[in-house]
């Protein structure tokens, strides 16, 4: 090793550069380790029944897109789909947008998105025999899982009783992880005021499925408490 | 646990507890003089280092206080020196001004004295009317008449010839007289400039006069802080604290409005930079807002800078004239184009917020109202848009007002803290010391049965000799006298022998732990 002896204000001023070299380089390391990349982001998908049974409430459904219109910002994704006999098919998608990062756009967007889930709910006529409710929420987990977003909800506007054409087959695993699963108005059928239990079962079963799949489950039959127990960032 | 412990002796607890009682009572006898030393020793140990601690502190804050009449000498200083060097440059204008034109004002009193004099000069050529005239006239008009035609007719014409010439003379007289007075109007309008350039000489001296009481003022007060008096010193603190609070009112007020132009851009920024994007926890689109009105006001002390309304940045005050102005200029520009862009951007948030509630009015199913007068907020956030920029702009004046007096007001917080450290220190040194004492005191309180023996057993042992003593004196009354002076020797010799060096410690139980030389 030679030892290169520098003047003395050159050997001050080198010191003083390689601080400044390490010091930058430390504050950008630090800003590095502290800028995690966070997705703040959401994707919010709706099943809406379409049953003969649960078929009246669709103004619900409306009011549901409507607040959540109100309430997603830009770069957010919202999608409507309906329950029928037959749910897992892209014709299910009533309306879907991921909202835009420059907010005149993503006004326009909205005001788009709620004239074809009007479009949707003034033109339905004729209800559908039976509802594949696995089928939605299969479809759900395929749109929610696609977009690349933090949070990820699921409402569901159904009785939540299922009934299957013969020739489906749903027995299969969902996956519902990180997506928080909302039972919205979940109306009670003739059947269950004979036997409220049945009731019950049917909530607990659709739960333990959901948590079993790795979401989160909770239920909300009161729509006037919508914005306080949807508490949406 | 414990009760088995305490039923180690017997089954019954009050026996138990008496047997340990009683040993635990022996064993503190027995270490007695140890624990006495133990707690004093510490007692004098906390205490002594509190003190050297708290001497320490007492020589950092002389320190710090030493360092606070420097910085506010110093900032004192160079505030007079400013203030005088600004003083020397109005008196440098005033004489520039006004005494450098002295030169034309004087040849100018000169020419208008000269004019004067001269028309004066004029007015009091002329000689008046000789009296004369006025004899001769009366003359003639007495002089009686002959008779005779020819001599009446000549001494007419005479009369005529003499009347003709008084007349012309009159007239002459009167024409010289008006000459005069137009010469002495004429000299009326002189006279007015003449008062005027005295005025004004006048003002320019009284002027220099007031400027020269003020330099005079400022130079004492100079003085004063150049032999550091603390009359100056405590001005320069008070105007110091002063500083302070007006210059952190107006920062607080400063920062109001920043938040309000941020809230103002916030928004619309999302159109330029995107509304989803994030860096860390915050929106890309707010940070741009904060770096927006950031850079307004770094653009605002630049300019400040410039105009050497401030002395932050030395680099910025050492430039030549020319290179300030430019960069004034510079500084000046991109302040314009910020404060359009914010006004624009606050018209578009105004936009926005428009088409937001209609939208929102429009999903809540209800009609949207057309609002009145709605052109009076979007003009007036445009307006506050392109304002609030250059209101932040001045911000530099109380930035630097608080730096300057944020030196002296840290000093004073550091002082302060140091005396209630050094307090604290002391107190605290001073209650580890009671405590010690106390400690022993309690000790004692705890074995005084012992001590109690003990002390009885002493008293005996002291007294025993002494009673032998005054026995064998009755005994003996015969004794030589010789020996019976030396008795009372022996007797004031007896309890110096008897106090044995192993008694000693007798002397700490009334020791109020004096201080040594050192901690002294």
């Amino acid at each position: 090793m030679t030892n290169v002896n520098l003047p003395g204000f050159l050997r001050s001023g080198l010191r003083r550069q390689v601080t400044a070299i390490l010091t930058t380089f430390l504050v950008a390391a630090g800003l590095a380790g502290c800028g995690q990349p966070t997705n703040h982001s959401r994707a919010v998908f709706v099943l809406i029944d379409i049953s003969s049974d649960y078929a009246g409430e669709l103004d619900k459904a409306e009011t549901l897109s409507n607040y959540l219109l109100a309430n997603l910002n830009t770069g957010d994704s919202l999608a409507v789909a309906f329950i029928d006999n037959s749910s897992f098919t892209e014709r299910n998608i009533i309306a879907r947008a991921t909202f835009d990062h420059r907010p005149s756009v993503t006004s326009q967007q909205k005001r788009v998105f709620n004239a074809e889930v009007t479009a949707f709910t003034e033109g339905f006529r004729v209800p559908s025999h039976h509802s594949d409710i696995t089928g939605g929420v299969l479809l759900a987990t395929d749109y929610l899982h696609g977009v690349d977003a933090g949070e990820r909800y699921l409402f569901i506007l159904s009785d939540l009783h299922e009934d299957l054409p013969p020739w489906l087959k749903r027995d299969m695993a969902v996956n519902l992880s990180e997506v928080q699963v909302v039972a919205m108005n979940v109306k009670r059928q003739r059947s269950d005021n004979n036997n409220p239990r049945a009731y019950q079962q049917r909530l607990a079963n659709w739960q333990q499925q959901v948590e079993q799949s790795g979401g989160s489950w909770r239920l909300l039959n009161d729509m006037a408490r919508l914005e306080s127990a949807v508490a949406l960032r | 646990m414990f009760t088995d412990i305490l039923t180690i002796w017997s089954d019954s607890p009050g026996l138990s507890l008496a047997i340990w009682l009683v040993i635990s009572i022996t064993l503190l006898y027995a270490g007695r003089p140890h624990a006495h030393q133990l707690l004093r020793s510490t007692g004098r140990a906390i205490y002594g280092s509190f003190r050297v601690a708290s001497s320490s502190i007492r020589q950092l804050e002389q320190r710090v206080i030493n360092r606070n009449r420097d910085v506010l000498l110093a900032a004192g200083r160079e505030q007079a020196e400013k203030a005088i060097e600004r003083d020397f440059n109005r008196v440098n204008a005033i004489v520039e001004r006004d005494l450098s034109q002295y030169p034309g004002l004087h040849r100018k009193l000169a020419e208008t004295l000269e004019k004067i004099e001269n028309d004066y000069h004029e007015c009091t050529g002329n000689a008046p009317l000789p009296p004369a005239w006025s004899e001769l006239m009366d003359t003639i008009a007495s002089l009686p008449g002959s008779g005779d035609p020819a001599v009446q007719n000549i001494l007419d014409n005479i009369k005529d010839v003499v009347e003709n010439s008084h007349e012309e003379t009159l007239k002459a007289y009167q024409q010289d007289t008006n000459e005069r007075h137009k010469i002495l109007k004429a000299m009326q309008p002189e006279w007015r400039t003449l008062n005027g350039t005295m005025k004004k000489v006048e003002q320019t001296i009284t002027g220099l006069e007031d400027r020269s009481r003020t330099i005079d003022r400022q130079m004492a007060e100079y003085e004063s802080m150049r032999k550091a008096e603390d009359r100056a010193v405590n001005a320069l603190t008070s105007s110091s604290l002063t500083q302070f609070f007006i210059a952190s009112l107006v920062l607080v007020i400063a920062a109001f409005g920043g938040i309000i132009n941020f809230h103002l851009i916030a928004l619309p920024m999302s159109e330029m930079v995107g509304g989803a994007s994030y860096i860390g926890a915050v929106r890309t689109s707010d940070i741009a807002a904060l770096v927006i009105i950031m850079v307004e006001i770094t653009m605002g002390l630049f300019l400040l800078e410039a105009l050497q309304i401030t002395r932050l940045f030395p680099v910025i005050s050492s430039m030549d004239d020319r290179m300030r102005k430019r960069m004034a200029i510079a500084a000046f520009t991109i302040l314009v184009i910020f404060a359009s862009i914010e006004a624009s951007l606050a018209y578009m948030r105004d936009l926005l917020a428009l088409d937001r509630e209609a939208l929102t009015q429009s999903l809540a199913g209800t009609a949207v109202a057309e609002a009145q007068f709605r052109w009076i907020p979007s003009i007036g956030q445009l307006m506050l848009g392109f304002i609030l920029p250059f209101a932040l702009a001045f911000v530099g004046i109380p930035l630097e007002s608080f730096i300057h007096s944020l030196r002296t007001v840290l000093g004073l917080v550091a002082l302060a803290g140091l005396r209630a450290l050094r307090l604290a220190l002391r107190l605290v040194g001073g209650m580890a010391s009671h405590l010690s004492r106390m400690l022993i005191s309690l000790y004692d309180l705890f074995i005084m049965v012992p001590l109690s023996i003990e002390r009885m057993v002493r008293y005996r042992r002291e007294t025993a000799p002494q009673a032998i003593a005054e026995a064998a004196e009755q005994r003996e009354p015969e004794q030589a006298p010789e020996q019976k002076e030396a008795t009372p020797k022996a007797r004031a010799a007896r309890p110096a022998r008897t106090k044995r060096p192993g008694k000693e410690p007798e002397t700490y139980q009334t020791d109020d732990m004096p201080l040594t030389t050192g901690e002294v």
